[in-house]
């Protein structure tokens, strides 16, 4: 836990889309903080606006659609910051790895001209410099044989591998906030809690924050300090992973949490939230999720609850927010 | 941690073996050989030629194919294998110079428009749209009207023109390439958009600009050869396979080789142009 300013505040993030004159709201009124060294979840569904979010921190949806609201770093508005400023940030103070470490890599360059690269643009070092610290990075990050894996190319690193050379590009220049954008789906099951693991230490280690984007909240539950659960391109529930996961208020994070196999027998039907999420062009005018809500009122159906503080760091959005008792699914 | 190591060493692939596998084609080894052949008579067709191109010989005067002639002589006496082999100097000259330049100005532009898109891009898709509802022939000969007939004006028409396909083709790939994660991390690591243009999409990007190449130069021989015809190219006496068949064109049913030969020539050397593009697109395929 943190008590001093955040490293990240974000206000009233909205991103939208259009596509042949539809507009997509695909982020809406996110608002959230990190602070130093904070480790923060971010959960939804595919589609829920969970990856847009991070992309919009680092500037890179503008190209493509219509942000507004405030995203402050270390106090600085940068959200209309101008690319040229925006690329000093970029990789130097916050970092980004993506999901698909297949693809993250540039096929044609070595590993090692892929890490200085990082290096060249954002620190003085020197060419021999550059090329310690590459080596330096891999070897933490726990490639073996570092230094002869330099000139190697991506082909020939397995995804597991991959992935860690991405976190090592990602880190190279000590950023002080990690976007982890579902930085283990892609991997085998055993080489995931590696890389969780290797990324929290790291975190640790160097006092970084860290978004993680996930849709497992087994992984939130392990790794996370506090939680933002995404629906629809907007936070239905935040607060500290504890809370949330003893307490949920939304049905829709114990449709999540129920999700999550737990201590069942063999054999028995795994449980998963009835109904698809809705199409960002057609958003229901009410809650979005009220379709597929065991909790559904007439009220759900004709407006949208808003994010509601229920105590410090804790909110959530629901008219008929699950009753305590049911914390013991946690 | 072992057993990581032991999963990428099991997934680094041997590397040589795409150069061995098209080396074994033989449609790739006839494409390079024959590029070969004809780049050699290209470089110094002196050596090869066994008469000057431009000697004339009233006492020879279009004699059919014989040991002393192998490929005849045409209405002035001059030896056409010898002016077929000195052809060659000006039609492979054809397959660089009005190829080079379409290629490079259609990368930059193609990488340019692809990354930025925006009105940039929807005036290109405009001008595209236009230029590819003409045949390339008509349009090509329009610019050389305008320029006058010649070499040089008839490098610039084809450059002109031709560089709308390649740029087409890498504003396609780049697009395509910019779905993968790498772009957009190049982004989030905060490299300037050159940097990502030029170093890391447009390597990535740029295969089948190079297999359109190989293809683009058996096209540029050819409509090289169609202007010369048509006395829109190389001028005569310059020997040019178009203007080679132009001049036996009159001949065409007592002196038949006069054409024939330097049909051939553009045959041959257009079919190992695309013999070569097709290995090196199998060579180039991008690795897992």
């Amino acid at each position: 836990m943190t008590n001093d300013m955040p490293i990240l505040e974000v206000r009233d993030l909205c991103t939208t889309f259009s596509r042949g004159g539809v507009a997509l709201p695909a982020v809406r009124d996110v608002s959230f903080n990190v602070g130093k060294g904070e480790v923060l979840g971010l959960v939804g569904e595919s589609g829920s606006g969970k990856s847009v979010t991070l992309r919009s921190i680092l500037g890179l949806s503008r190209r493509y659609g219509d942000v507004t609201g405030d995203v402050r770093w270390m106090g600085q508005d940068i959200s209309r910051m101008p690319e040229r400023k925006l690329r000093q940030i970029r990789g130097r103070d916050i970092a980004m790895i993506f999901q698909e470490p297949m693809t993250s890599l540039n096929p044609l360059l070595t590993v090692g001209m892929q890490l200085t690269e990082t290096l060249k643009a954002h620190t003085d070092l020197g060419r021999a410099a550059r090329r310690d610290r590459a080596i330096e990075m891999l070897d933490h990050v726990g490639i073996p044989s570092a230094a002869s894996r330099l000139e190697e190319y991506p082909h020939q690193f397995s995804g597991g591998m991959r992935q860690r050379v991405m976190i090592a590009i990602a880190l190279a220049a000590n950023p002080k906030l990690l976007l982890a954008d579902e930085p283990t789906t892609a991997l085998d099951v055993t080489i995931q809690a590696q890389i969780l693991d290797l990324i929290l230490s790291l975190a640790d280690e160097l006092h970084m924050g860290v978004i993680l984007v996930t849709h497992d909240l087994g992984v939130v539950a392990q790794t996370c300090e506090n939680v933002a659960v995404m629906y629809a391109g907007r936070i239905v529930e935040q607060g500290s992973v504890r809370q949330v996961l003893r307490t949920p208020r939304h049905p829709y994070t114990v449709g999540l949490m129920r999700s999550v196999p737990q201590d069942v027998p063999p054999r028995t039907q795994l449980y998963s939230v009835p109904g698809t999420p809705p199409s960002l062009e057609a958003l229901p005018a009410g809650c979005a999720f009220a379709p597929r809500c065991q909790n559904q009122t007439e009220a759900c159906l004709s407006a949208r609850p808003t994010l509601e503080t229920i105590s410090e760091g804790r909110a959530a959005a629901c008219f008929n927010p699950m009753a305590i008792a049911q914390g013991e699914v946690a | 941690m072992t057993d990581i190591t032991a999963i990428s060493a099991e997934a680094t692939p041997p590397q040589k073996t795409k150069l061995q596998l098209a080396l074994r084609k033989p449609g790739f080894l006839i494409g390079t050989f024959i590029i070969g052949v004809s780049s050699l008579l290209a470089l110094m067709p002196g050596v090869f030629a066994p008469l000057d191109p431009n000697f004339i010989d009233y006492n020879a005067v279009k004699q059919p194919p014989s040991w002393a002639h192998p490929f005849g002589t045409d209405m002035l006496g001059r030896d056409s294998l010898s002016r077929v082999i000195h052809a060659y100097s000006v039609n492979m000259q054809m397959a660089i110079l009005a190829t080079i330049f379409a290629l490079i100005i259609g990368v930059v532009v193609g990488a340019l428009v692809g990354f930025y898109r925006g009105i940039a891009d929807m005036i290109f898709g405009r001008l595209v749209d236009a230029i590819i509802t003409f045949p390339f022939l008509v349009l090509v000969i329009a610019v050389v009207a305008v320029l006058g007939p010649g070499l040089v004006n008839m490098y610039i028409a084809i450059t002109l023109v031709g560089w709308v396909y390649y740029a087409r083709l890498m504003r396609a790939e780049v697009i395509a390439q910019m779905g993968n994660d790498y772009a957009s991390a190049g982004v989030v690591m905060g490299y300037s958009d050159s940097r990502i243009i030029f170093r890391h999409l447009l390597p990535n990007a740029i295969t089948p600009v190079i297999v359109y190449w190989m293809t683009d130069m058996a096209l540029a021989i050819l409509l090289g050869s169609s202007l010369g015809y048509l006395g829109l190219g190389a001028q005569p006496p310059q020997a040019e396979w178009g203007v080679l068949i132009a001049e036996g064109r009159n001949f065409i049913t007592t002196a038949w080789w006069l054409s024939l030969m330097p049909g051939i020539a553009i045959v041959l050397t257009g079919l190992g142009f695309s013999l070569v593009g097709d290995g090196l697109a199998d060579l180039l395929r991008p690795r897992g």
